[in-house]
């Protein structure tokens, strides 16, 4: 790391907007702040100049637990095997409504 | 390098598979995708400059809020890129570094000046106009977080370039001075933004590799023939004509042929010649130490308080 010693980065953030009432937070992209509030305000002037949202969250990027691609396979192995948990695994005559 | 994880790769992405930040990837891919994002990250920041130079100066309100609105979203565009380069596991104070270093390079169209009003349109016309040449493919990009960014930026980038036109047409269709100084910008931006797109096909090394990655869906001077094409006929619209005795159609291929582009003068550019490569960058160093204390600032009372709160809950 070749920055300043004297000079922190400032911790990243994760940005989700709520394009509109109704509809769940997205993912749109991180920014660097210094604190939670900052990191509210930021993301409003960065991600949402056109109207994009009516709600914001910022979480720390350090606060995100993922699953591991590696380990997508077996992790997900579960609901890949079932499927009879969907609506097409199953015959029903053609002439039966509302099915 | 295991060449078994490099052939699922390769066949994956040739697939038209998309990369995520976590996932594995050669080395040398994100070594090129670290080194591209964030050049482009840096273009969208000087690329601030030359057209910032006119917000004090334009010649309505109304061109002044759109210029600024545009010059904000350059500011916003180099964050978003960013933000990508930096889920590749490349920090965001050694991007700014690089940048302030000369280490990095940005896009050399902006170490050219900005002498009139007319200059500050012709680049939303023209540069912007080649950049989205350039961006719309990168929108299929096989690495997620830049393309997910291109999406953004091209969206938000048809505002700039039809900005421009209407900027460049207010001009040539005013007095024969607007128009004069319409023809000046021209004259001044229309070989620096064809050379915009890079060197020639085959003088471009890192080319093949970028395509077969699906980074680059089209070579350089495919994307420059398609602007040449959408800006001939753009020009012609404006009653401008393009400073290029040589240029003619070609009947056999339906593309508007240039005559030869000087790659001397881009290199040269590149290389640190151009008009404006010191002040860009010097104006750069100084906005980034001017601000060093307000950065300082916010993380000591962003430190404090947490340490009061942490205080507060013990």
């Amino acid at each position: 790391m070749s920055q300043d010693q004297t000079e922190q980065e400032w911790p990243l953030f994760e940005v989700f907007i709520r394009s509109k009432q109704g509809v769940s937070h997205v993912h749109a992209g991180s920014l660097h702040a210094a604190d939670a509030r900052m990191a509210l305000e930021n993301a409003r002037d960065v991600y949402t100049r056109r109207n994009e949202g009516c709600s914001l969250w910022v979480v720390p990027s350090a606060a995100v637990t993922a699953s591991s691609p590696e380990e997508k396979g077996a992790f997900f192995e579960p609901s890949e095997s079932k499927i009879y948990r969907h609506p097409t695994f199953y015959d029903v005559p053609d002439d039966v409504e509302c099915l | 390098m295991d060449s078994k994880q490099l052939e699922a790769f390769d066949s994956h992405v040739a697939g038209e598979g998309k990369v995520e930040p976590k996932d594995w990837m050669p080395d040398n891919y994100r070594q090129t995708l670290i080194r591209q994002i964030s050049q482009h990250a840096h273009s969208e920041i000087i690329g601030m400059q030359p057209e910032g130079n006119w917000i004090s100066r334009a010649p309505s309100l109304r061109r002044k809020m759109i210029l600024l609105a545009k010059v904000q979203d350059e500011a916003g565009h180099g964050l978003y890129l960013y933000s990508a380069a930096e889920t590749l596991g490349v920090s965001r104070g050694e991007m700014d570094q690089a940048l302030l270093s000369g280490k990095a390079k940005y896009s050399s169209i902006f170490n050219y000046p900005t002498l009139t009003w007319a200059d500050a349109v012709a680049i939303g016309w023209l540069v912007d106009g080649a950049a989205i040449t350039n961006q719309i493919p990168l929108c299929r990009c096989s690495y997620g977080p830049y393309a997910r960014a291109m999406v953004r930026v091209c969206k938000e980038e048809a505002f700039h370039q039809r900005q421009g036109f209407e900027g460049m047409m207010a001009l040539a269709k005013g007095t024969s001075e607007q128009k004069a100084m319409a023809q000046g910008a021209l004259d001044r931006w229309w070989w620096p933004s064809i050379a915009m797109f890079g060197p020639p096909d085959d003088d471009s090394p890192h080319s093949a590799q970028s395509m077969a990655w699906k980074i680059k869906r089209f070579s350089n001077d495919e994307l420059r023939q398609k602007f040449i094409d959408m800006a001939v006929i753009q020009a012609q619209a404006l009653g401008l004509e393009i400073p290029d005795p040589d240029l003619k159609l070609n009947e056999e291929t339906g593309h508007w042929q240039t005559g030869p582009i000087d790659w001397d003068e881009f290199w040269a550019v590149v290389k640190g010649k151009g008009p404006c490569n010191r002040q860009r960058m010097t104006h750069r160093r100084k906005a980034h130490d001017e601000g060093a204390w307000v950065r300082e600032a916010a993380m000591a009372f962003a430190n404090k308080q947490q340490q009061k709160s942490e205080k507060a809950a013990a």
